[in-house]
């Protein structure tokens, strides 16, 4: 089962695509641009459509999805967390 | 795929997938009477709307320009409209009559709801007993015009149903076909990658949005996040050829951008007034939007949302999440429904009644 994917091998964080996706697990990762799969730990219950972290992330780093730039780091994010508005936020405003 | 599609001819020579006679209010005012008269034509849809009184400059403008551009779109066989009082409905029924299709006026002042809805519901009927005998006929794919807008977006939007619109779009590109996008506040943190893909390098206004509530609990973070999302609908190969203003007609074929609203409704109903008449519509959490002249193909990645509200999607293509279909065949499996939905097939908003008609206001009447 794919429990999550990620847009571009050097995304950030990945987004998980089924249901009760809970702490513990390890879960599978689609990379949709080159069709192969990762493995990841999961440390916190993350709901359907939220997002994983793939890496450590500390206060002001840059989150990358699609390959771009997301926005940034507004509390630090372990790998395997859940990565949303708690911890990330736009740069823009 | 196909290269042909089975059709509706109007006098205009521009072809359209539904039939629709439709009871058109200039205004708030005249919706009564144009519902009296569809309840009366089994058949006929009204096209109730909250306005068209003491609008001015730009905001009048587009008010002619898309009752004209929804009456004028080829899924309408005829129309009859009704105002309270005769120049902003004649104003209406001669930017109509240009397509060469039939169109009567109806002014209430000076007549009362009664007889107007007496003439207007004999106009009516002899419109609808001609459309229903118009046949469909042979058509080239390429004189096909297909709109996109997404709604209720959620991560899986630009993971699995926004890259499938993406695809079909690159397909109907190629074919010759005419396409829009448009969400312009959507494009907010992509407009680079937008730029990098117009033919003219000419940029329009890009203001500031931020993600709904509903985008936030299906995941969404940032405006960025959303607009990437966003462009995965105008897929990997077709180029921007050009932008219209709202409710604008396309001068030719290719992918064009509206500057316009996300809001769905709004979206769609501008573009069923720019001419278009099928839509591709994705969704993450679960949009129920519909419109009332343009079929709106609703196509979902999540599967949550394919379980619990089935009823409203047309194309499931959450199997892309699952790697059990690659995007060429969730390209082809929307390219299928949109092969039989504008060859008569409903889709589930038209089976489920939705027919959200919205214009879009710019400022507050006068």
């Amino acid at each position: 089962m794919i429990h999550c994917v990620l847009h571009d091998p050097g995304d950030s964080v990945a987004v998980v695509v089924v249901e009760g996706v809970k702490a513990g697990q390890t879960l599978t990762g689609l990379i949709l641009d080159e069709d192969r799969t990762i493995t990841l730990p999961c440390t916190q219950d993350i709901p359907l459509g939220h997002k994983v972290a793939l890496k450590d992330l500390n206060v002001g780093d840059t989150v990358i999805k699609y390959g771009v730039d997301i926005g940034k780091v507004v509390a630090p994010i372990k790998t395997g967390q859940h990565a949303h508005v708690h911890n990330i936020k736009t740069k823009r405003w | 795929m196909q290269s042909s599609f089975w059709g509706y001819r109007r006098e205009n020579r521009r072809v359209g997938v539904r039939n629709h006679v439709i009871i058109l209010p200039v205004d708030d005012l005249s919706n009564s009477a144009a519902e009296a008269v569809a309840h009366n034509i089994k058949g006929a849809m009204a096209i109730p709307h909250p306005y068209g009184r003491l609008q001015f400059g730009a905001d009048l403008d587009l008010h002619f320009r898309t009752l004209i551009g929804a009456g004028s779109n080829p899924n309408v066989a005829a129309v009859v409209v009704i105002g309270i009082e005769e120049g902003w409905t004649q104003k209406v029924v001669d930017g109509i009559a240009a397509t060469g299709k039939p169109v009567s006026g109806f002014g209430i002042e000076l007549h009362g709801d009664h007889d107007t809805i007496m003439r207007a519901s004999k106009a009516a009927r002899e419109y609808l007993q001609r459309a229903s005998e118009a046949q469909r006929v042979e058509c080239a794919l390429n004189e096909l015009w297909v709109s996109t807008k997404c709604g209720e977006s959620d991560t899986t939007s630009g993971c699995g149903a926004n890259p499938t619109v993406g695809d079909a779009f690159d397909k109907l590109y190629a074919a010759g076909c005419t396409l829009v996008f448009g969400e312009t506040t959507e494009l907010t943190g992509g407009e680079q990658i937008v730029a990098a893909r117009c033919r003219r390098h000419k940029t329009t206004d890009l203001s500031d949005s931020q993600p709904t509530k509903g985008n936030i609990a299906g995941g969404l973070t940032t405006i960025e996040e959303k607009a990437l999302g966003n462009i995965q609908k105008i897929g990997k190969r077709c180029v921007v050829d050009g932008v219209i203003d709202k409710a604008e007609m396309p001068t030719g074929p290719g992918l064009w951008f509206m500057d316009s609203s996300s809001a769905a409704a709004e979206m769609t109903t501008l573009c069923a007034a720019s001419g278009f008449v099928v839509h591709f519509f994705p969704t993450g959490q679960g949009n129920v939007i519909g419109n009332p002249i343009l079929p709106v193909i609703k196509i979902s990645a999540n599967p949550r949302t394919v379980r619990t509200m089935s009823e409203h999607i047309d194309v499931d293509t959450s199997g892309l999440l699952q790697r059990e279909i690659t995007m060429d065949q969730a390209g082809d499996k929307l390219i299928d429904m949109m092969f039989r939905t504008v060859n008569g097939r409903l889709t589930a908003a038209e089976a489920l009644g939705h027919r959200e008609f919205v214009m879009t206001r710019l400022y507050e009447s006068a």
